[in-house]
This record gives structure tokens, sequence and C-alpha cells, in this order.
């Protein structure tokens, strides 16, 4: 642990929650509509994953903000995406769900669970045909881990040696369900763990997070194929702003909430005497800074024009053509 | 009564008269439904027949069939239409051509529920109609539910039925309050004369039918005496009814949510230049979706799809256009 990077891991881990929340005000404000699913509670996975995985292609789905912020998508692009403005990195037409910036690599962003992962991995094809070492990032949740298309994923990924990471996101329940009623394991990393190297880490850890994706990357890199990486975390909040999430208990919400990912790792690094309150108090006020300005952002940004509708449904050269 | 308690009623009273009526789906069990249609289900008859199944629409429609095969009456709950892609050679490779291929020896007493549509803001790949797709499979029967009377009875018919039926719900009507009236010698292929009218006939449903009838009243306002009629039953389509109508109203507008080109409407025109081409004064008229993947803008969303305002002024520009 040094300075430099707790900087790191608390400022985009605080301003992920920071963002969350405010996306939920607005969200309650009417300023944001359609499915909004909150990062609050997982934001070690997110910051700790892209933290350590740069370089590479990531692929995701649909509980996004905080892993695109921390891929380095702008949260105003992001916010403004959420309001459905013209400015979003979506230009207002993908919202919540749909954030792709293949300038940083983020390839969305996908709202059809598992639906994403075939498609990494043949991009993790396309990277071993390119000669490109830094890899494909598969980040998907445990009720992925049950679909048909997770099952094909790992086993072509294995088959080829491909460069891809798999990284289930166990937080437990797929909505309302919990994942020992639909699988005979809780623990993820058996289902893989006949078809590549497997690796564990605490979802509720950015540091543990962060030094696994590290390690297990080095396979990868070294061209030895695809690796899997289970973190338990834990989403505070419902599936959705239209889950109340009640299917859960107050103890183990509260089990989780002791681990507080932000919590934690200010707590750890005080009492080890890197830094003190002063310095969290800094970073907080910088955080606040920029999603006031991100929503500010988001509210004056223009709507889409009308016209837009048409646009980009095919590339601009077919469009040409077409009569 | 609530839409989506008339569905739950049609279940809860199969899944009471007959023990291999079962139900399986993504939290249909202990959550009560992603739109509490199977809410209170699994209390009254156990975990064994409403079941929680993982995020698996392949295996959600193909275990249905071999639950089916083997004697039971299941329904299969596919969470959003967008996701039944993923179970479609179930659906169409299997369902629909099981009974057929062995001769008529093999029966599927199946029911797959599918909420869709345009609802709010849920962006293209969650905002979709696919009841072309599915209308267009021999073997396959596709009715489609925009109120709670019809709901209930055919949604007890498909259950019952010894046929695949795609039964199709849009996400926006769970929640609306809607009148439940009793009926006799229910017949779910039946269209329904929602309203009854000389000037011209305008062929809709599910959610449409609600835009429609709120189109219709300023219609009315400008002297025009529209027919409506909602069609309950894609495939097989009530032919009849829509030709009786088309020869007293000589005119025929169809209002449909999913995309125009290849749409429902587009089949349906087809049907009705084979069956009352004669009969029509001028083109019929398609108000329907534009070729556009939904997008989450809410303006453009509104652009995306017909609304009563849209309606109206569609329809008003047809009759300039073609002098009727």
């Amino acid at each position: 642990m040094n300075t430099a990077r707790i900087e790191k891991f608390y400022y985009l881990m605080k301003l992920g929650r920071e963002f969350e929340l405010k996306a939920k005000e607005h969200y309650m404000l009417g300023d944001i509509a359609g499915f909004l699913h909150l990062d609050i509670g997982q934001e070690a996975v997110s910051v700790g994953t892209m933290q350590a995985f740069e370089k590479g292609d990531v692929f995701t789905h649909y509980r996004e903000h905080v892993l695109a912020i921390a891929k380095g998508i702008e949260p105003k692009l992001i916010m403004a995406e959420l309001f459905g403005k013209k400015t979003g990195v979506s230009k207002g037409k993908g919202g919540s769900m749909h954030l792709f910036e293949p300038k940083v690599n983020f390839y969305g962003g996908d709202a059809i669970v598992g639906g994403h992962l075939p498609i990494a991995v043949g991009c993790a094809y396309a990277r071993k045909l390119q000669g490109e070492r830094a890899g494909v990032f598969a980040i998907f949740g445990d009720g992925a881990s049950n679909a048909g298309a997770f099952f094909e994923s790992i086993n072509i990924a294995a088959a080829w040696k491909l460069p891809i990471m798999f990284f289930a996101e166990n937080n437990f329940y797929a909505i309302g369900t919990h994942i020992s009623w639909v699988s005979p394991f809780i623990d993820l990393k058996e289902k893989a763990k006949n078809y590549m190297p497997t690796f564990e880490c605490d979802g509720m850890d950015v540091c543990d997070v962060y030094n696994t994706v590290i390690k297990a990357k080095e396979i990868i890199e070294n061209g030895l194929g695809p690796v899997f990486i289970e973190a338990k975390t834990y989403r505070y909040e419902g599936h959705s702003m239209s889950d109340a999430g009640k299917y859960r208990s107050e103890e183990e919400m509260e089990i989780f909430k002791r681990k507080d990912p932000i919590k934690n790792l200010k707590n750890k690094a005080i009492e080890k005497g890197l830094v003190d309150e002063e310095y969290f108090r800094v970073l907080d006020a910088k955080v606040e800074k920029v999603i006031n300005e991100a929503v500010e952002f988001a509210l004056n940004s223009p709507e889409p024009e009308i016209e837009e509708l048409y646009e980009d449904v095919f590339c601009k050269e077919c469009e040409n053509v077409i009569p | 009564m609530l839409y989506r308690e008339a569905l739950n009623r049609a279940i809860d009273e199969c899944m009471a008269e007959d023990e291999s009526v079962v139900i399986l789906g993504e939290d249909v069990g202990r959550y009560g439904g992603s739109y509490r249609v199977t809410e209170g289900l699994i209390s009254k008859y156990g975990e064994k027949r409403v079941i929680d199944t993982p995020i698996a629409e392949l295996s959600i429609v193909g275990n249905a069939i071999g639950m089916a095969i083997a004697g039971l009456r299941p329904i299969a709950e596919i969470m959003t239409v967008n996701f039944s892609l993923l179970a479609m050679d179930q659906i169409i490779n299997h369902a629909a051509k099981l009974r057929y291929m062995s001769g008529g020896k093999i029966t599927i007493p199946l029911t797959i529920r599918m909420p869709g549509g345009v609802s709010r803001q849920l962006a293209a790949q969650h905002s979709e109609n696919y009841e072309t797709i599915y209308s267009s499979i021999p073997g396959l029967i596709v009715l489609t539910a925009s109120n709670a009377t019809y709901a209930y009875y055919a949604l007890k018919w498909a259950i019952k039925s010894n046929d695949p039926v795609i039964f199709l719900e849009h996400e926006l009507l769970y929640p609306m309050e809607m009148d439940f009236r009793e009926v006799k010698d229910f017949n779910p292929f039946r269209a329904e004369v929602v309203k009854e009218g000389k000037d011209l006939t305008i062929l809709t449903y599910l959610k449409m039918r609600y835009d429609v009838l709120e189109a219709e009243k300023e219609l009315r306002e400008k002297g025009i005496d529209a027919e409506i009629i909602d069609l309950n039953s894609l495939r097989p389509l009530d032919i009849e009814t829509i030709a009786n109508s088309i020869k007293k109203t000589k005119k025929c507008v169809i209002v449909e949510e999913d995309h125009k080109t290849g749409g429902m409407g587009a089949e349906i025109v087809a049907q009705i230049m084979e069956n009352c081409f004669y009969d029509l004064d001028a083109p019929v008229l398609r108000i329907a979706g534009e070729d556009v993947p939904i997008p989450y803008n809410r303006k453009l969303e509104l652009a995306s799809i017909p609304t009563p305002d849209k309606i109206v002024e569609k329809i008003l520009k047809w009759k300039a256009e073609n002098g009727i």
C-alpha cells in the first residue's frame, strides 16, 4: 500500500459512490429514467479491476457506471447519458445500461445477461491474432454464470488459449434469485476450474482485487490462455431502482456494510499512519466538485434533435448509398 | 381489476384446478414475478410447481417442452420478449415442430408468456415487439392480451390448450385498472370490435389499443366515425371480422407499435389484399414504429412509436391525399 495508490483507489471509489448517489437522487427527480442499476457497495471490484487492467479491452454488463469511470470515461459524459442528453457518451441513445467508448477500450454496456461474453471471447481471439498482449477483461455476475453463453465462452477461450480474464462479480442475487437456488455452486470459480487457472479475491477490498488481477494478468500476458477470478461482493441497493431488494436480511446486509470498501480503505490507511483525516477531506472535496460539475453539465446539455432518431442505424458510408 | 391481477387469477385458477399446471421462469416464485403477475402463487402451490429458474432462457423453454411432453402443462415466463431471442431455437425448432415432425404423436401443451413492447426509456435491448417473428411460424399460436377480460380468458384457454401458445403482454399495461366482464362462449381467435363506426376501420392490438382510443376522440370531433378492432389473436388472424368491417367502411388503417418494415401490419395488409381488394376505396395506411432500434432519450423514444397525436395527424393526411 503506497500513498499514490491509496489516493487513486479512494478517489475513484468515492467518485463512483457519489456518482451513484447523485444518479439515484436525479432518478427520483425524474431526470433519469428507465432501468438504473446502482453499483453502491461494489466499488472495490469496479475500481480495483480497472486500475489493474488499464490497457486491455473491457466488456461489461449493465451495472457499469463505476467501471466506466474507473476505465477513464469522464463522469460528466456518463451523467449526461443517464439524463438522455445529446452530449452523453452514447448520444442519449443508450442510457445507463449502454455506455460505450472505444477510445478507452470500453465496449459496453450489455443488457442481455451473459450476452457480452461470447463477444469478449471474439475480441480476445482478434487480439491474439493481432499480437496484442493486454488481453480482454469480461466482467459478469452470478446470474450470468448460469447462462449457456457463459459455459460456451469458458470452453472456447480455454480450447483456443485466448487472452481473456473472466471476472465473476458474485453478489449472490440475480434480481431476487439467490445463487444457491439455481446453481450447485455458490463459489463460481468451481464452474471454471477445469478449464483455466482460477483465483479468488475479497470483492470488498480494493487492494486485494487489484493485486489479484495483477497476478492473474501475467498468465494472459505470457500467452498462456484465459484466467478466471471470483470476487464476492454485495450491492447495498436493489437490483435496479424498480427493486426494493427486500428479499435480503438486515443481518446479511450488515455483514457486508461492515466491510464497506471505501470506509475500510480509509481507516486502514489512517491506522497505518500513511495519511490523516485531512488528506481524505481534500479528496472528498475534489469528488464533490467533479460530481457537481457532472450534474451541471448534464442538466445544461441539449436534448438530441428528432433527426438524430434515424442516425447511427447504419454507418455514414452506407446511409449515403441507401436510396 | 388490474391487468396483472387478471393474469394472476387465470394462472391461479388453472393451478388450483389441475395439478399438472406448473409455472417456471426467472423470479416467478419467491420474488413474486418481475411484474407481480405470479405474486402469491408459490405460497399456494409450493416451489415444485412454481419454479425459480436460473437466467437461462433456452433452458426455461426447453425444459418446459420436456415437461409438456411428459404430461405437465407448463407456463414458461420469459422476463421480456427481448430475452426470448435466447430461447428462439427451442421455440421455433422444437416447440413449433415436434407435433408435426412426429406425425402428431407428440403433444406440447405449452404456454410461453412474454411481456414486451416499448415501455418507458428502457432502451434498445429492453424495448421490442417480436409478434411478427412468432406469428410467421407454422405451429405456433400467437395471442396478444390488451385488456383484463381477454387476458383472463385467453390465458386460461392457452394453459388448457394442447398446442404451444405465445402469449404476449405489454409492460405498460400491468398496473392499469381495467373493467372486467364475464364472457360466455369465449373464443381466443375472435377479434374484438371495440367501437363500431362507419367511416374507416382501425386495426390494432396490445397497448396501441389505448392510443387508438385516445386518437379516436379527436377524430370524432372532426366528424370521423372510426370502427376500432382489437385483433387479439395474431395467428390465426380473424380475417373474417376484418373483412366484414372493411366491407362496411371501405377504408383501413393499421396501428402497430413494432417496426414498420416486415412488421405485423405487412402481413395484415397482404391478407386484406387477398380478401378485400375490391372493397377498398384507398390504399391501407400503416401507422407503425420507425425502423430504428428504440432509443433511450424520451423525446426520441416517443418519436419512434405511434402516439395519439401522430395517429390523428397521419390519418388526416392520408384522407386528404386520397380524397376520402
